[in-house]
């Protein structure tokens, strides 16, 4: 293993995981929801009833957080270089995938690892130990 | 408008701010991170943990409480079996995480962004979560699902 010292940004992750962590405890503390974005995208699409309002006005805030960002600041580097059919086999997994393994990133990874639930953890060692496996096949073996 | 949507939306907006300063907002960055075999770059790990320092605190306090600050049932996830739906459903997402470098979160920000192949993947994404309603249709949804 080599680490790219050069890519490395320590101070942007930190403060971009404490807001990340803010934002969830806000959920949690007024709303008394979970911010696990797969649920929340997911439960909208069940139309659980009386759970709709919120989960849009969430879904609205992340959608408007760039254009809310570009009044202070120049956005970010959003760089992908998946191609199309690529793109929609992967969104296709990650729909599927997180639906059936109820949650992703934010709901098993921030949210279920902060109660320390051990079911959570499971999920993020399966999603991350894929992760890494997946780049490892793409990159390394295929070459791509 | 009620005042529980305002928070959500607030929160939304903050966690979108929080996915593009931490970076997991950019698939490249996330290849990245994923590629421990390449140049790898530990950042992402730190996006974790700065959010896990805030959630551990604020979830400790929340057990055991009904109501939320704004009066709201609290509806935190019961489940704690760990059974094949959560292992399979992991390791698909996982898959299609390392293929793309984007997760849930992420996809909706850079949608929000304009980026024409967030649309196209959040679109596929929306529509896995489709083909998953409908296949699950009578146990969809409800408090017992932790994201």
């Amino acid at each position: 293993m080599t680490i790219d010292w050069s890519a490395f940004t320590p101070i942007s992750a930190l403060a971009g995981g404490v807001l990340i962590g803010v934002a969830t405890a806000l959920l949690l503390a007024l709303n008394g929801r979970i911010a696990g974005i797969s649920g929340i995208l997911g439960g909208l699409i069940d139309r659980t009833p009386g759970e709709t309002g919120w989960r849009l006005a969430f879904t609205l805030g992340l959608l408007l957080g760039p254009a809310a960002w570009l009044l202070f600041a120049a956005l970010p580097a959003i760089e992908i270089r998946a191609d199309y059919p690529m793109l929609v086999a992967a969104g296709l997994l990650v729909g599927i995938g997180t639906r059936y393994g109820s949650g992703c990133t934010s709901g098993h990874g921030v949210c279920g690892l902060s109660r320390l639930s051990p079911r959570s953890l499971v999920a993020t060692l399966m999603f991350m130990g894929a992760g890494f496996a997946t780049v490892f096949v793409v990159r390394h073996l295929l070459g791509a | 408008m009620k005042k529980t949507h305002l928070t959500a939306f607030i929160a939304g907006l903050l966690f979108g701010f929080g996915l593009l300063l931490s970076g997991l907002a950019n698939p490249a960055k996330v290849l990245a991170f994923l590629d421990l075999a390449g140049a790898w770059d530990p950042s992402l790990a730190l996006v974790m943990i700065g959010a896990i320092c805030v959630g551990l605190p604020v979830f400790y306090l929340a057990k055991g409480r009904d109501l939320s600050v704004l009066g709201e049932q609290m509806k935190l996830p019961k489940r704690s079996d760990i059974d094949r739906p959560l292992v399979i459903g992991g390791l698909l997402f996982g898959i299609g995480w390392g293929l793309a470098g984007f997760c849930p979160g992420p996809a909706i920000v850079a949608t929000g962004a304009g980026e024409i192949k967030a649309i196209v993947f959040t679109a596929a994404m929306l529509a896995g979560m489709g083909i998953f309603h409908l296949l699950n249709r009578p146990k969809a949804g409800g408090s017992d699902s932790p994201a």
